[in-house]
C-alpha cells in the first residue's frame, strides 16, 4: 500500500504528476476536437440540410465513410496523409517543411472524426425544430447568419445535447488511440510509467479511474447544461 | 406486376442516377484508377495469405465477442432492469466502469495488468490454462468481449423496460413461471426491442477490434502494419485496409439489416 502511494505521488520519485500532465493533454485534445467537430458539424448539417445535390452526395460520403472506417485506421492516415499534404504545399510554395505538433495534429484529425458524427447528430436536431419557427424567422426578414445565431442553435439544442454529450465522452475516450501513433497523453504516460515502474495493474487501474472520473464529472456538467438549454419546456419524464 | 416492378426500378435507378451523381461516380472511379496505376501494389501477392489470415482472425474475433458479449448482456440488463439491489448495483457499476474508460486502457489493463500478475502464481503456471494465458488473444476476446457486453447491457436495461407491463401480467395470469415468462415473453420482446442497435453495435464491435493489433494479436491491421514497416510504403497498405474495413462494414449492415427485416416489427 505504502509502495502504490508512493508510486502515484505527484512528487519526481512518484508518477502521479507524469499522469496528470498526460490527463491535461488529453482534455486538450478532446476539447479541441470536439469544438472541431462541433463546427464541421454545424455546416456539414447545413449543408446536408440546404446544400444543393453536390453538396449533400459528398457530404454523405463524408460521414459514410468516416462512420464505416475504425477511428484507429483513420488516425493512421490522416496523420500520416495530412502531415505529408501540408508540407508538400509548403514546399511546393517555396517554403520551410515544418514539424507539425502532435497536439495539432491529434485534434485535427480527432475533429475529422467528430465532425461526421456530430453532423448527424446536428443534422437531426435542426430536423427536430418546429418548422414554425424558422418560418417565423424567415418571415421577419432575418438573413440566414442571424436566423442561424437567433433560432436555429439555441432551438436545436435542446434536442443536440444528449447526442453531443455522447460524442464528448467518444472524444475522451478516442484520445487514447493516439497513444498509438506515439502522442503523450494519459493512456501513453501510463503505459510508460508502468513499463519503467513494472507496476502494470497499479497504473492501468488509476488511468482507469481518472477516466472514469472525467466521465462522471462531465456527466454532471453536461446535466446542468441539458437543463439550462430545455429551461421552459417540459421537463424529460413529463414529456414521455 | 413484373413489368410494374420493372417500371419502378427503372424508375428509382433514374432518380439515383442524377447527372451530378454519374460526374461523381466518373471522379470517384478516376481517382479509384489513378490508385491502381500509380501507387505501389507490388506487394500484394507476397502479403496476400498474411492478409487472408488476418481478415480470417478480425472475422472471428468479430463473431466470437459480439455473441459471448451478448449472452452476457443478457443477464446484465435483467438484472439492471429488474433484479434486486445486490444483483442491480454492481450490473450497473459494470456498465458505468466498462462505458466509461477507453477500450485501450481496459485492453492493456488485462494483457499488461493481468498479465504480469499470472506468472508469479506457481499454480497457475502449472494449470492446464497456462499455454492459453501466454498468448494474447485471450486477453483481447476478454476485453472485447467485457466491452460489447457493457454497451449492450445498457440496451438491454433499456428494452427489458420497455416491454409493456400488462404483457408481463397476462403471462402471469396465465399461471406461468417466472422462468418461462423470461422465456416465452419478456426475453423474445426484449430482443426484438433491441435488435435495430445490434446492428450498430456490432459496426463499433468491428471497429474497436484493431485495437487487439496493440497487444500483439496478427489481425488484418497488424498485418497492414508489419507491410509498411517492411516495404516503407505509407498509403497504399493503410487505404487498402480501409477499403476492406469498409467492405466488412457494408456486407454486415446489409446482413444485419436483412435479419431485422424477417422480424415481426409490430412490438406490442
Amino acid at each position: 500500500m505504502a509502495r502504490i502511494i508512493e508510486l502515484l505521488s505527484p512528487t519526481p520519485p512518484g508518477w502521479g504528476g507524469t499522469l496528470l500532465v498526460g490527463l491535461l493533454h488529453s482534455v486538450e485534445i478532446a476539447a479541441g476536437a470536439f469544438g472541431l467537430g462541433l463546427v464541421i458539424g454545424i455546416c456539414g448539417a447545413y449543408g446536408k440540410l440546404y446544400g444543393g445535390p453536390v453538396v449533400r452526395d459528398l457530404l454523405a460520403v463524408y460521414t459514410t465513410i468516416v462512420r464505416a472506417v475504425p477511428e484507429l485506421v483513420l488516425i493512421l492516415l490522416l496523420y500520416y496523409a495530412g502531415t505529408d499534404l501540408i508540407n508538400q504545399l509548403l514546399t511546393a510554395m517555396g517554403y520551410q517543411r515544418i514539424d507539425i505538433s502532435g497536439l495539432v495534429a491529434g485534434i485535427a484529425v480527432l475533429g475529422f472524426v467528430q465532425g461526421a458524427y456530430s453532423t448527424e447528430v446536428i443534422r437531426g436536431a435542426i430536423l427536430a425544430i418546429p418548422q414554425g419557427q424558422i418560418e417565423a424567422a424567415r418571415a421577419y426578414g432575418m438573413s440566414p447568419g442571424l436566423l442561424l445565431r437567433r433560432i436555429t442553435l439555441p432551438a436545436m439544442l435542446p434536442f443536440a445535447i444528449p447526442g453531443l454529450a455522447n460524442l464528448w465522452l467518444i472524444a475522451t475516450k478516442d484520445t487514447a488511440l493516439l497513444a498509438v501513433v506515439g502522442f503523450f497523453e494519459l493512456t501513453l504516460a501510463t503505459r510508460q510509467a508502468a513499463g519503467v515502474t513494472k507496476a502494470y495493474l497499479t497504473f492501468f487501474l488509476a488511468a482507469g479511474v481518472i477516466y472514469l472520473l472525467l466521465t462522471l464529472v462531465s456527466n454532471l456538467i453536461i446535466g446542468r447544461i441539458e437543463l439550462r438549454a430545455r429551461r421552459g419546456m417540459p421537463s424529460l419524464k413529463e414529456a414521455r | 406486376m413484373a413489368g410494374e416492378a420493372i417500371i419502378i426500378n427503372v424508375a428509382r435507378a433514374s432518380l439515383w442516377l442524377q447527372p451530378h451523381r454519374i460526374v461523381l461516380v466518373l471522379i470517384a472511379l478516376a481517382l479509384v484508377f489513378a490508385a491502381a496505376f500509380f501507387m505501389r501494389w507490388d506487394w500484394l501477392p507476397q502479403y496476400y495469405e498474411m492478409a487472408l489470415v488476418g481478415l480470417w482472425r478480425t472475422l472471428w474475433i468479430l463473431a466470437v465477442t459480439c455473441t459471448l458479449g451478448f449472452l452476457l448482456a443478457v443477464p446484465l440488463g435483467l438484472a439492471q432492469a429488474a433484479g434486486p439491489f445486490w444483483l442491480a448495483a454492481p450490473a450497473k457499476a459494470f456498465c458505468t466502469v466498462i462505458r466509461g474508460t477507453p477500450l485501450l486502457l481496459q485492453l492493456w489493463l488485462l494483457y499488461y495488468g493481468l498479465g504480469s500478475l499470472f506468472p508469479q502464481y506457481p499454480w497457475i503456471r502449472e494449470s492446464w490454462m497456462w499455454p492459453y494465458l501466454r498468448q494474447a488473444w485471450p486477453y483481447g476476446v476478454l476485453a472485447l468481449t467485457l466491452s460489447f457486453a457493457g454497451y449492450e447491457g445498457e440496451v438491454m436495461r433499456g428494452a427489458f423496460a420497455g416491454v409493456p407491463k400488462g404483457q408481463l401480467e397476462a403471462a402471469r395470469a396465465f399461471g406461468m413461471s417466472r422462468w418461462k415468462i423470461l422465456r416465452r415473453i419478456w426475453l423474445p420482446q426484449a430482443f426484438y426491442r433491441a435488435l435495430p442497435t445490434l446492428t450498430g453495435e456490432t459496426v463499433l464491435q468491428l471497429k474497436s477490434t484493431p485495437l487487439v493489433a496493440t497487444i500483439s494479436v496478427i489481425d488484418i491491421f497488424a498485418v497492414s502494419s508489419k507491410v509498411r514497416q517492411s516495404t516503407f510504403l505509407t498509403y497504399e497498405p493503410l487505404l487498402l485496409l480501409a477499403l476492406i474495413y469498409m467492405a466488412i462494414t457494408g456486407i454486415l449492415v446489409f446482413a444485419l439489416g436483412k435479419i431485422e427485416a424477417r422480424i415481426p416489427n409490430k412490438i406490442g
